[in-house]
């Protein structure tokens, strides 16, 4: 059995090591997809210049997103369908899946958004934006709060 | 001849020129093509009339006087410094070029037709592309796409950050520091402004004109309509006179098609280019990424269900005795 218990853990430990890698990832691309990265200096970092490449941003915020969404549905389903007479979402859980479906919701909105021949109105699209943005803001923050006072997703059912 | 448009010329209905540019562009673009009939307006601008007279860029200016940038000065400090003022507000007469003041221009290029020097003038101003980057690519939504499928960027809501323009495969919106909403933001540390391009008269066609420039030209240059018309129409005219066609295909496709008498390359190689002055080269689909990625997205969460099932399904079946596992 124990051979069997390690290989869940590693398998565990690889989805929560790129869960946190792709969320990285899409931080630092999204936030390019405001032009901050040059005026700040940010860019011309050595190794850093395609920060400022609003192509080469988007291009990883999207593959983080097929990422994201390949691992949240993976971890979601295995959650529901293993796991859930062992454990269940905190209340800390329960807050960062809401707010990262939100995320996840606007995000996929302005994925459609750009498609060719697409049009939401003004006001939805400026609203789609500022609430990814502040989606994403409170997700980050929700996040290190639960860092700091060690919180974990899911409490013993 | 450039075998693409040779080829082409033989392609009369708009959904035949539509499969041509399917078969020739690169992937993402099919999605434009196959989509092709969404009654976009689009203009057909036959480089052959056009004698330079320059009666469009004044009617231009005259027409969109109103939107110009009233700058306040003087202009709150940026920081940090690399953050350059862009003030074209007492330079407003100039018209050989792209300017906040200056959305159309006129582009001269001396080439050889038939061995002989000839001086060959074109309109250039933004293409309204069909899918155009500057609109979606905007972080704020200030950009914007109308039905019809032209593009404007909103005054009222634009920081002047310039993405539209570093995003857009011609460099066209053009910078004014001074005015917009930033000044009621964080002046000093975000923001420097507000982009200006052509907005393709959209007030005008909101009331049955047409824009300004094509009613003020004395050789009728540009014709304006359904883009699958225009597009027909712009290869008849090059299939008439063996001439090369541009903007049908280029970024995935734009609502302003050109036809000239001489390769555009050869013009290209002739015209003035930098900052305010648009090239005529050859353009792929700036969006055809992102709608890969798109369909991409679509497959992720199916693989991610798939993976979880395919577990649960090896776990039942292996009978694992409950509590084994603890994760949090
Ligand atoms: C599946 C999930 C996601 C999708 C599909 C997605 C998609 C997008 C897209 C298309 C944009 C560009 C907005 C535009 O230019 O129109 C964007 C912007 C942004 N994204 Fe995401 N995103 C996702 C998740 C995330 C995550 C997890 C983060 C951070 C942890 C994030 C942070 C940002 C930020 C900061 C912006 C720029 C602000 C804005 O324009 O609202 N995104 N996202
Ligand atoms: S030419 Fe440039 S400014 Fe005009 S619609 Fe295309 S991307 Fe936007
Ligand atoms: S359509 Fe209107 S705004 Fe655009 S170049 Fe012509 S006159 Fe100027
Ligand atoms: S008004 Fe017509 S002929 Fe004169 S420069 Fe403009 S497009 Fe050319």
């Amino acid at each position: 059995m124990s051979g069997e218990k390690t290989s869940a853990a590693v398998r565990w430990r690889s989805v929560k090591v790129l869960y946190l890698l792709t969320l990285f990832f899409m931080a630092l691309t999204g936030f390019g997809q405001m032009p901050i990265y040059n005026r700040y200096y940010m860019s011309d970092i050595p190794g850093l210049g395609w920060l400022a490449d609003f192509y080469i941003t988007r291009n990883i915020h999207y593959i983080g997103a097929v990422i994201l969404l390949g691992l949240v549905f993976y971890v979601a389903f295995d959650f529901i369908l293993s796991k859930r007479r062992q454990a269940q979402l905190s209340a800390s859980g329960w807050v960062r899946a809401a707010l990262l479906t939100a995320v996840i919701f606007s995000g996929a909105l302005i994925v459609v958004k750009n498609l060719p021949y697409v049009h939401f109105s003004d006001g939805f699209v400026i609203a789609l934006d500022l609430f990814h943005l502040a989606g994403v803001m409170a997700f980050l923050a929700a996040n290190c709060v639960c860092l700091i006072a060690q919180k974990k997703w899911t409490a013993a059912a | 001849m450039n075998p693409l448009i040779s080829r082409r010329m033989f392609l009369k209905s708009g959904i035949a020129a539509a499969a041509g540019a399917a078969a020739t562009a690169v992937p993402g673009t099919q999605a434009l093509a196959a989509n092709d009939d969404r009654g976009y307006l689009a203009t057909l601008i036959d480089i052959r009339k056009c004698i330079g007279c320059e009666a469009c860029v004044e009617a231009c200016r005259e027409a969109n006087a109103p939107k110009f940038p009233a700058p306040v000065k003087p202009f709150p400090k940026m920081y940090p410094s690399r953050v350059k003022v862009s003030d074209w507000s007492e330079k407003r007469d100039v018209s050989n070029r792209l300017t906040p003041y200056n959305w159309l221009f006129i582009q001269h290029a001396t080439v050889k037709v038939n061995g002989e020097d000839t001086e060959i003038t074109l309109p250039r101003r933004c293409m309204h592309c069909v899918n155009p980057p500057c609109v979606k690519l905007c972080p704020w939504g200030s950009a914007m796409q109308m039905e019809n499928g032209l593009s404007r960027i909103d005054p009222d809501i634009c920081l002047g950050g310039s993405k539209c323009k570093n995003v857009c495969p011609w460099d066209i919106p053009q910078r004014q520091t001074g005015v917009g909403l930033y000044l009621k933001l964080l002046p000093a540390l975000a923001g420097n402004g507000v982009m200006y391009k052509c907005d393709r008269c959209y007030d005008r066609i909101a009331r049955g004109e047409r824009p300004a420039c094509i009613d003020a030209c004395p050789e009728d240059v540009q014709t304006i309509g359904p883009r699958q018309d225009i597009i027909a129409r712009a290869h008849a005219v090059a299939k008439e006179i063996g001439g090369y066609v541009y903007g049908e295909i280029e970024n995935g496709g734009t609502n302003t098609i050109y036809v000239s008498p001489v390769p555009f390359e050869d013009l290209n190689r002739a015209i003035a280019k930098g900052d305010g002055f648009p090239h005529l080269n050859p353009v792929q689909d700036a969006m055809a990424d992102a709608n890969n990625f798109a369909a991409a997205m679509v497959m992720a969460p199916v693989a991610g269900i798939a993976a979880a099932a395919v577990r649960f399904l090896k776990t039942r079946s292996k009978a694992e005795p409950p509590g084994s596992r603890r994760e949090g």
